[in-house]
């Protein structure tokens, strides 16, 4: 198989060098700062969201020691609710969404068959705001200053009568300074799943992770603005003294709550979906067929995300709504598992049928199974209104959000890291230390979050840094503890085990597993161009299929080799038809400028120096003036896509 | 390995009636306010929705991993042969109708108990009024010109109204062996209900975060016999008992005439502050800084001197009393019952 | 394939390959990328109106407050006169580039800049008269009038600078019959800041009066 990969440079060295010369980057500092390849921006945020996730794990190491016994002194109250605030907004908005993201800037233009994302500028801009929020936001950490009204942020708490400094200033901003990134990122996936794929590849061909992140990125562009509109006008609350979450006033308290949940229960599927769609890139693989029911997992993708704007409401049973609306949201709430539950079977199914391989990564979509299902009936139950409100704010609901989190998306990040990693690094991995990175992950996961059920039923409530003894609850606190810490030193492993392999692994072949889809069919790590000829798809299985493989090997046409340039073929939205050759842009310092420009309007809003702020919107605009300015015709530099 | 991953399956499954067997165990045993031992109305219904789902949750759970044992132990190794059909109506029917039948009947139950919880007596025996503070409870009566704190009396058996408001920030009241959750909203009033259906002393604490000391926001209830709750009741409304002893005497004036006055009511004293809890019977309560400490002399001596120290951030400054006046403090403290 | 190989990387703008790539066949990235950015954009007015309405309904007492009463409706329905018909001239210089007329281009930008500079100027005005009774501070009803009329202005705002830079794109020969797509896009952006318009004019200056 992996041949037909091999044998390319040799077969049209001419195209290819041509190639090479347009898309390859020297190695040089300035093509660090300035680079557009879709894959080292993949990478870049996968290494960012990395770093973030290991902060945030060790924020909750230190609030499980904290618990580990009561009354224990370990943290202040202050510390304590910065820390627990920090680890649940950086795991949600700098891990879980950016990590999945880099899957999927890694994966997109691979598995469609093209040489870039659709924007590779707006890509590279997304990538440096993402960064540099993260960075402003785990920095006020050390200064005492990080956010603590929890991860979300309810008023009035969070208003400056009740929180003064600088805490929510940096969550609001923060937020609406990363949000800038999520957007512009799930425009580009949207755009390039739509525009970019390889010829032939109809939308009944589309791979379901493209799916996946397909719909997370219209449930972003739906979903964020409400978060971002709740936090402007928090922002404009605390700083300029307006009135819209003050009852005294006529705002309303439960405004904040109802922006937030519009956007956070569509947002824990924003997380999800990609998740799921890793899963469904690897089930087949690995179980060598094709996925089951192709359709009803598309369909249940795109109900789910159509479904989760209806559920919002389940985060407020407690609040004394009227009844009839909590009756409504609780159907919807309920309904919304039937998709969850097909793609559950469809999985199931797919194993049942073929013939399952069990290798790393497929390990770790068992774990991902076996935690979710738990994680998704206790979400079923909490759709049922009264018993959401006797175990909501409790440790019951810790639990199931973990269950959800960790087993719906650490677990196939995971299993997808492991995946992928011969494509991203061209290195093979020991699959010994993998193993027991599995086993010691999923023990220490269940170890950690499944006492947190007991904890919770006995009626201790979330967000607390200490509790009394005596009330039954010290055994299970001090297990989870335990766990976590079991968890900690899996997940280690896992960094261990991708250290080992990047100095010491084996080359890796272009397709060490036998996959399906389009990334499999290029080299490991793939050339800046991708693919030296763009494949033609006649298939759901490109990469099982000997057509689009003979497609790649010979009897190109010149509009899918595309040497002269740096371009990638243009093909119809629904049916995959080549349409031109679009012009890609080349690498650029821009992107950096103009994120550097909102970082300085970010800072300097921050401290309330206006002027400043007013420079760096100034920088933005002028770089961005200068970014999209349109070519002279016939200059050689090709115009730029956005 | 291999054959060790094999058999993990079967053993998880293990872990549903490990469960079982712990939350047996955990409903049984004594001092936690558990939502699985049950005292009043509500939290009983909601015991029995719980173990309606947690039976279908387990039903779920098995039968998923059954599925995925099987794919595990019996789709393995080289002679098995891939099937290529597309078992789209197995998904659909598994994945899509089995859930949405179990779901429905979930729901239709969750109805029934909804409606139950949200059905308000229409005469309450007892109406209390509740207000949440940076961090603790203060409680009235309706027809009451007293107040307590951190403290519920209700007449076992009896439907009581509690109307909840915030002073600040969210809080959120729950007793967990009583009745689910209700938030306090600023700028609302919303009403819950609950029965106790057994005497006895149940723990609540306040589970909506609501900053530096949410973790030291609780309450108790304290159910009791008609006859009890009427003498307990018209205890809150009559004004303090005058001072017995030269102590407790000497320890009023230390009361009036130092800082605590300004902030703290006793009634039938000069006393009538109102930034902290009313104090006319913190004797006989059960605890001190709404769960933080036991309210015994010890701790009261140590509460008055540095509230800062066991309850970091609440609003009552270190208190500079002579140590010579202290015991007198205390003495009068402690006879407000 | 032949056809591609003989066009010279350098010459690439003026061989076959290169003429197809600004044929408009088919909607391009940066059509369906402005159309996304502006979907999104519309959910966030869509929120911010509906939290308008939120906020207005869960208030018991008269909407505005008394001392406040209902927004005059001259100076906005002049507005609207000026601002819903500004998306005309940027129309008909799209239709000019696409023939090339490069006249028409310019003139129907600086037309519609015109009138979107008239808009935002007597959104000022209409600021300086109010500011007087009615700041953001002064209650929840005077934070939403600022903050929503305040919003769109800002994007009117940025939708000036877009023409502005669009007009200064314009030199040069940078945009004709065949390369326009800045303009397409612009024109985009300008048509829904004058529906988002409407949007506003009914939720803060109709609806009170309903």
């Amino acid at each position: 198989m992996s041949a037909v990969a091999e044998r390319r440079p040799d077969a049209e060295p001419e195209s290819v060098h041509r190639l090479t010369e347009h898309w390859g980057e020297a190695p040089t500092l300035r093509s660090w700062f300035s680079t557009v390849d879709h894959k080292r921006i993949g990478r870049r945020y996968l290494v960012t969201a990395a770093v973030f996730f290991t902060l945030a794990g060790i924020s909750a190491l230190a609030l499980r020691a904290q618990l580990a016994r009561p009354e224990a002194r370990l943290l202040s109250p202050q510390e304590y609710n910065q820390l627990f605030t920090m680890h649940g907004t950086a795991m949600i908005f700098l891990f879980a969404t950016p990590m999945l993201f880099g899957f999927g800037n890694f994966l997109l233009p691979l598995m469609l068959g093209s040489r870039d994302m659709a924007f590779p500028r707006l890509n590279a801009f997304g990538y440096w705001v993402f960064l540099f929020a993260g960075v402003v936001m785990w920095a006020s950490l050390p200064a005492g200053a990080a956010p603590n009204g929890g991860w979300f942020a309810y008023v009035p708490l969070t208003e400056r009568e009740h929180t003064p400094g600088a805490h929510l200033d940096v969550y609001t901003l923060g937020l609406l300074f990363l949000g800038i990134s999520t957007t512009a990122g799930a425009i580009n996936f949207i755009v390039t799943a739509l525009k970019l794929r390889a010829p032939g590849m109809s939308l009944n061909r589309v791979p379901l992770f493209v799916w996946a992140m397909v719909a997370t990125s219209f449930m972003v562009l739906f979903a964020l603005p409400a978060l971002n509109l709740a936090n402007a006008l928090l922002f404009l609350d605390r700083r300029f003294g307006t009135h819209f979450y003050d009852p005294g006033a006529g705002g309303s308290v439960l405004l904040w709550q109802h922006l937030f949940w519009i956007f956070g229960h569509p947002d824990v599927y924003i997380i999800v979906l990609p998740a799921l769609g890793i899963v469904s890139a690897i089930v087949p693989t690995f179980s060598r067929r094709g996925i089951a029911a192709y359709p009803l997992v598309v369909l249940s993708l795109v109900a789910i995300a159509i479904i989760s704007f209806g559920v919002w409401v389940h985060h407020m049973f407690a609040t004394g709504l009227p009844q009839l609306s909590l009756s409504f949201f609780s159907a919807a709430s309920t309904v919304i598992t039937i998709p969850s539950g097909i793609q559950m079977f469809a999985w199931l199914a797919t194993m049942l049928l073929g013939r399952v391989v069990l290798r790393v990564p497929l390990l770790f979509v068992i774990g991902f199974i076996v935690t979710f299902v738990i994680g998704g009936v206790t979400g079923a139950m909490f759709a049922i209104t009264a018993f959401d409100r006797q175990v909501t704010d409790s440790y019951f609901v810790v639990a199931h959000f973990h269950y959800v989190l960790f087993g719906g998306a650490v677990f196939p990040i995971l299993a997808g890291l492991y995946y992928w990693l011969p494509k991203f690094t061209g290195r093979l991995f020991s699959e010994r230390l993998a193993r027991w990175a599995f086993w010691l992950i999923l023990v220490g996961m269940n170890v950690t979050f499944f006492p947190m059920h007991l904890s919770g039923l006995l009626g201790m409530p979330r967000r607390v840094y200490t509790y009394p003894a005596g009330l039954d609850w010290d055994p299970w606190m001090a297990l989870s503890t335990v766990g976590s810490y079991l968890l900690a030193v899996g997940l280690l492993l896992v960094l261990v085990g991708i250290g080992h392999a990047l100095r010491r692994g084996p080359v890796a072949p272009a397709d060490p597993w036998g996959g399906d889809t389009l990334e499999w069919t290029t080299a490991s790590p793939p050339r800046p161009y991708n693919f030296a000829v763009v494949p033609e798809v006649f298939s759901l299985h490109p990469g099982w299929d000997e057509r689009t493989r003979a497609s790649i090997a010979d009897g190109a046409t010149g509009e899918r080799i595309l040497a002269d340039g740096r371009r990638t073929p243009l093909t119809s939205e629904l049916d995959g038809r080549y349409e031109r050759p679009a012009e890609m842009p080349e690498q650029s310092v821009r992107p950096l400028l103009a994120a550097v420009g909102l970082l300085v309007a970010v800072v300097a809003l921050l401290f309330g120096w206006y002027p400043v702020a007013g420079a760096g919107a100034l920088l933005l605009a002028v770089t961005l003036a200068a970014w999209l300015w349109p070519a002279l015709p016939g200059a050689t530099e090709a115009r730029v896509a956005r | 390995m291999r054959r060790g991953s094999g058999k993990s399956p079967q053993r998880r499954l293990a872990l549903p009636i490990a469960a079982v067997a712990l939350l047996a165990l955990a409903g049984c045993a004594g001092d936690a306010p558990s939502t699985l031992n049950p005292a009043g109305y509500g939290a009983r219904r909601v015991e029995g929705l719980w173990w309606l789902l947690f039976w279908i949750s387990v039903a779920v759970f098995v039968e998923v991993m059954a599925l995925l044992a099987w794919a595990l132990l019996r789709r393995r190794g080289p002679r098995t042969r891939v099937r290529h059909g597309d078992p789209t109506r197995f998904v659909a029917v598994a994945g899509a109708g089995l859930p949405l039948v179990l779901l429905v009947t979930v729901y239709g139950f969750g109805l029934r108990d909804l409606a139950a919880l949200g059905d308000q007596p229409d005469q309450p025996a007892v109406t209390v009024e509740v207000t949440g503070h940076k961090w603790w409870w203060e409680v009235r009566y309706a027809g009451s010109a007293g107040a307590t704190a951190n403290e519920l009396h209700v007449p076992v058996g009896e439907p009581v109204r509690v109307r909840l408001r915030t002073a600040d920030v969210l809080h959120s009241f729950w007793v967990p062996q009583l009745m689910p959750k209700t938030d306090l909203i600023a700028g609302r009033v919303n009403e819950t209900w609950l029965r106790a259906e057994k005497p006895g002393r149940y723990r609540g604490q306040c589970a909506e975060y609501c900053g530096l000391q949410h973790a030291h926001m609780a309450l108790q209830v304290v159910a009791e016999p008609r006859g009890d709750f009427d003498a307990w009741l018209a205890r809150l409304s009559s004004d303090a008992p005058a001072p017995r002893t030269e102590a407790e005497r000497r320890g009023l004036t230390v009361f009036e005439r130092s800082a605590c006055a300004a902030c703290h009511t006793v009634r039938g004293t000069s006393a009538n502050g109102t930034a902290g809890p009313e104090l006319t019977t913190v004797g006989s309560r059960w605890s001190l800084g709404a769960g933080t400490l036991p309210n015994d002399r010890g701790h009261l001596g140590g509460w008055i001197v540095d509230a800062q120290n066991s309850k970091p951030g609440n609003a009552m400054p270190p208190q500079p009393v002579p140590a010579a006046d202290l015991p007198d403090l205390i003495d009068f403290l402690q006879s407000l019952k | 394939m032949t056809e591609a190989l003989i066009a010279s990387p350098d010459g690439g703008a003026t061989g076959p390959a290169a003429l197809a790539t600004e044929l408009p066949r088919g909607r391009s990235p940066g059509w369906w990328g402005m159309l996304l950015f502006v979907t999104t954009e519309a959910t966030l007015f869509a929120v911010l109106l509906g939290s308008y309405f939120y906020l207005r309904f869960q208030a018991a007492a008269q909407w505005p407050p008394p001392r406040t009463g209902p927004p005059e409706l001259t100076l906005p329905l002049v507005m609207t006169a000026l601002l819903l018909p500004s998306s005309l001239p940027v129309i008909w210089a799209e239709h000019g580039i696409r023939r090339g007329q490069r006249w028409r281009l310019r003139l129907g930008l600086a037309l519609t800049l015109l009138l979107g500079l008239a808009f935002v100027g007597l959104l000022l005005m209409e600021y300086d008269e109010k500011l007087a009774s009615l700041t953001v501070t002064t209650d929840t009803y005077g934070s939403l009038f600022y903050v929503v009329t305040g919003f769109h202005g800002l994007h009117v705002t940025v939708g000036l600078l877009m023409l502005a830079w669009l007009l200064a794109a314009s030199t040069g020969g940078r945009l004709d019959a065949r390369r326009h797509e800045p303009v397409r896009l612009v024109a985009m952006y300008w048509h829904f800041v004058g529906a988002v318009w409407v949007a506003v004019l009914f939720t803060v200056y109709l609806s009170p009066r309903l």
